[in-house]
């Protein structure tokens, strides 16, 4: 009995104080963002796969000058250094899959400083910046050096050497395709009955099931990891079934989409698996700081976002709006928050 | 299955679920306060040097809203000063010097319900200086006597027991289940209640088939409960069972129901019929820094110290000492603190159950939000109340939250959601006071 009383004597004096509750679930801001790159794993080896060793190339440069420039800018803002917390890399690697495969690597590292220092830090850093970081560095990209952000290159399964250089052959990604169809079609001048019935076939094409599949598994031109729906798609399952999403954004999102395509008389299918739409809606509207917290919030915000695809793919100048659509929604969002308050229990 | 919107999962580690409740030593000595229960503390009736016995009132309520308060041993009353009791009130304590007699003070005898008006059921109650057992410590006299304009229809016996690492109501449910139903019977009979429900989560089965077998009354009914917390805050009880919802700032009565905890409806049922006060309850000794977690019927007022040294002591790489669950608890800074009426176990924690506490930026991810089981937005209650912005803060109705936790367990950033909530909560509650004057 003597002994005991010692010893609790002795732990008496550390005993810790502290507020309830007292135990916590494991879930970190680091393990989330763990969950994220992992999730996105699958889309990066379709990149891989589908556009040579380049891709890695890209990816690194992009992940390497993100997190490089995090670490600089907490340094110099004289805040608290958490690049531990993956956030950056996950901005990285997100940057790099919308970047077209052949982009030069000095873009690639320049969108990454962009995305970091312009687009996250200044603004107050992870929590507090108003637009997903990637997508507006890859608008401001765009913006910059259109030719080398609009270069794509078609796939070519497996060809995985190391001297592989920008040497693909250069294809239009099925959007820009069936967006000039429709415009020369639209253009009355144009007369040349060959070009019209190709043009024609190009439309009509869109029906055929193969298309449906390549496009499902990622066989097209486009962004490094946005071309396979499969690995993006299994992705995104991954981060519903671990609950780090929530469904509805990415629900009605692409469900927005697919049910106008099909009102306005485009393909729904076609529109729903070609351009960065499986990515932005799984990985960059879902991302936490830039979308609503409110369960209604998240649903205004995903059939927002689908609206404006389809306005900016249908009638607006660029063949794919994915990014635009997601980047004018993140504007809205302190909005959507403010009016969507939930009721509270008893009102 | 009934239940609410919102709610956690923390692991159940129900580890005493199996261990029959065990009578605990009788305290050599013991630190009764007299301020155990919410309102006003009760005034003292003896004076040091005097003789008491066990079950002889100490502390006499003479507010509306306070409790009586017994000696629970028989000695010789050493002081009457300030101490500290578990709920960091520090007040006036009595201190009492046991001579190990344990004789009783009055006599014991037994009555039948039938015999008492409803007026005398709450006098009994009353003398008898009951409080709601779960924590919170509500005088129960005051929740049987509902405004007149109040109909109450039905009564619930709260056995849900959320907490994780607490068993004292499964043990009282499984052992004593006549003598709780015995109690809701009283308890309906001094409101004029006409159905009552006795509320079980699902992962106590047993309990709800043992209420079920004894079960006389065919308008009382064991509702089974999805598992998950806060299912036993009230106004989340009488959401999952009626599905009724308590109006913001009311009280469960408000929604014509009173709700019980299972240990009260066995004191209520003891004060009535065998005119015993409380002077003591089951709590639950539990936690990796314990040696053999038990459920003890424990005299009110014996120290912490001699509660674990029962169990086998404090192992050396304790963190914390919790009176309560994990999730709603209060950790303690001292072992010499005395068991209260509100304590429903004691648990230590070692170090290596110590959660991640580095705190970062939110990052949004609304998972406080979704959890919320009063669907409140934690978030930007937190964030405003960081900021010292109030006015914005009370927007958000932070007087209706009622302080479970569950939005600080989800927070992947680690924010002190519940303690910046509090805060922003008190200033919104003194502001509608002050506009009520």
């Amino acid at each position: 009995m003597e002994v005991k009383n010692n010893n609790s004597e002795a732990i008496e004096h550390k005993l810790d104080v502290s507020v309830s509750p007292h135990i916590k679930d494991k879930a970190t801001v680091q393990k989330v963002m763990l969950d994220v790159i992992i999730a996105l794993i699958p889309a990066g080896f379709s990149g891989i796969y589908f556009f040579g060793i380049r891709s890695i190339y890209v990816i690194l440069t992009c992940v390497i000058m993100s997190v490089i420039s995090e670490w600089i800018m907490q340094i110099i803002m004289g805040v608290e250094v958490t690049v531990d917390d993956l956030s950056a890399v996950v901005t990285g690697i997100l940057l790099a899959y919308c970047l077209p495969p052949s982009v030069p690597l000095w873009v690639a590292g320049i969108g990454a400083v962009t995305a970091i220092a312009l687009v996250k830090n200044l603004f107050g850093g992870l929590g507090y910046n108003i637009f997903n970081p990637a997508l507006a560095a890859r608008a401001i990209l765009v913006a910059s050096w259109p030719v080398a952000m609009t270069l794509y290159i078609a796939p070519k399964m497996g060809s995985i050497s190391l001297l592989d250089g920008i040497d693909g052959i250069t294809s239009a990604t099925p959007l820009t395709l069936i967006k000039e169809s429709y415009n020369y079609l639209a253009d009355t001048t144009n007369l040349d009955p060959e070009k019209i019935v190709q043009m024609k076939r190009n439309i009509l094409d869109l029906g055929n099931k193969d298309l449906w599949l390549n496009l499902f598994t990622g066989v097209k031109g486009g962004s490094l990891g946005e071309t396979s729906n499969l690995a993006l798609l299994s992705g995104g399952c991954y981060l519903l079934i671990k609950k780090i999403i929530d469904w509805r954004v990415p629900v009605t999102f692409i469900g927005t989409v697919l049910i106008f395509s099909l009102v306005l008389g485009r393909n729904p299918v076609f529109n729903i698996l070609s351009g960065g739409l499986f990515l932005g809606a799984f990985f960059m509207a879902t991302d936490y700081v830039t979308s609503p917290v409110t369960p209604v919030g998240r649903l205004i915000f995903g059939v927002c976002c689908g609206l404006f695809v389809v306005l900016i793919r249908f009638y607006g100048g660029y063949p794919e709006g994915v990014c635009y659509s997601i980047l004018i929604m993140n504007m809205l969002v302190p909005a959507i928050d403010k009016f969507t308050i939930p009721k509270t229990f008893g009102y | 299955m009934q239940t609410f919107r919102g709610g956690v999962h923390p692991p159940q580690s129900k580890y005493t679920k199996d261990k029959p409740v065990e009578k605990a030593r009788l305290p050599k000595k013991v630190v009764i306060p007299l301020h155990q229960h919410a309102g006003c503390q009760a005034e003292p009736v003896v004076s040091a040097g005097d003789m008491v016995k066990t079950g002889q009132k100490i502390g006499e309520s003479k507010a509306f809203i306070s409790a009586n308060v017994h000696s629970s041993i028989t000695g010789r009353i050493e002081s009457i000063k300030k101490g500290v009791s578990p709920i960091m009130r520090d007040g006036w304590c009595v201190n009492i010097e046991g001579d190990g007699t344990d004789e009783w003070f009055g006599s014991k005898e037994t009555a039948d319900v039938g015999k008492f008006s409803p007026e005398e059921i709450r006098q009994k109650i009353k003398d008898a200086g009951i409080v709601g057992l779960g924590g919170a410590g509500f005088p129960t006299h005051v929740k049987l006597c509902p405004p007149c304009d109040k109909k109450i229809d039905t009564v619930i016996i709260n056995g849900s027991e959320c907490e994780p690492y607490l068993t004292c109501d499964y043990r009282l449910m499984i052992e004593k289940s006549n003598e709780i139903l015995e109690g809701l019977e009283i308890i309906k009979k001094a409101v004029g209640a006409e159905y009552g429900y006795i509320a079980v989560e699902d992962n106590k089965p047993d309990a709800a088939e043992k209420i079920k077998s004894v079960l006389k009354n065919k308008n009382d009914k064991v509702i089974v409960l999805k598992t998950k917390y806060p299912q036993g805050a009230e106004k989340q009880l009488i959401k999952a069972v009626l599905n009724r919802e308590v109006p913001s700032c009311k009280l469960p009565l408000d929604a014509g129901v009173v709700v019980d905890n299972a240990g009260t409806a066995v004191a209520v049922r003891n004060a009535v019929l065998e005119n015993i006060p409380l002077i003591e309850r089951v709590i639950t000794v539990c936690g990796s820094g314990i040696s053999t977690g038990k459920n003890l019927l424990v005299r009110i007022g014996t120290s912490f110290r001699d509660v674990l040294e029962e169990c086998g002591g404090l192992k050396k790489d304790v963190w914390k000492v919790i009176m309560g669950g994990p999730m709603m608890g209060l950790s303690q800074f001292s072992l010499d603190i005395p068991v209260i009426k509100g304590t429903s176990g004691i648990l230590a924690m070692t170090l290596d159950e110590r959660p991640v506490l580095q705190e970062r930026n939110c990052i949004r991810c609304g998972r406080c939000i979704g959890v919320c089981p009063m669907s409140l937005m934690p978030n930007m209650l937190g964030l405003y109340s960081s900021r010292f912005m109030l006015e914005d803060g009370f927007k958000y109705n932070p007087q209706d939250c009622i302080e479970c936790g569950s939005c600080a367990y989800v927070c992947p950033a680690k924010i002190p959601l519940v303690q910046l909530i509090r805060f922003i909560k008190g200033k919104k509650l003194e502001q509608m006071r002050k506009c009520k004057i």
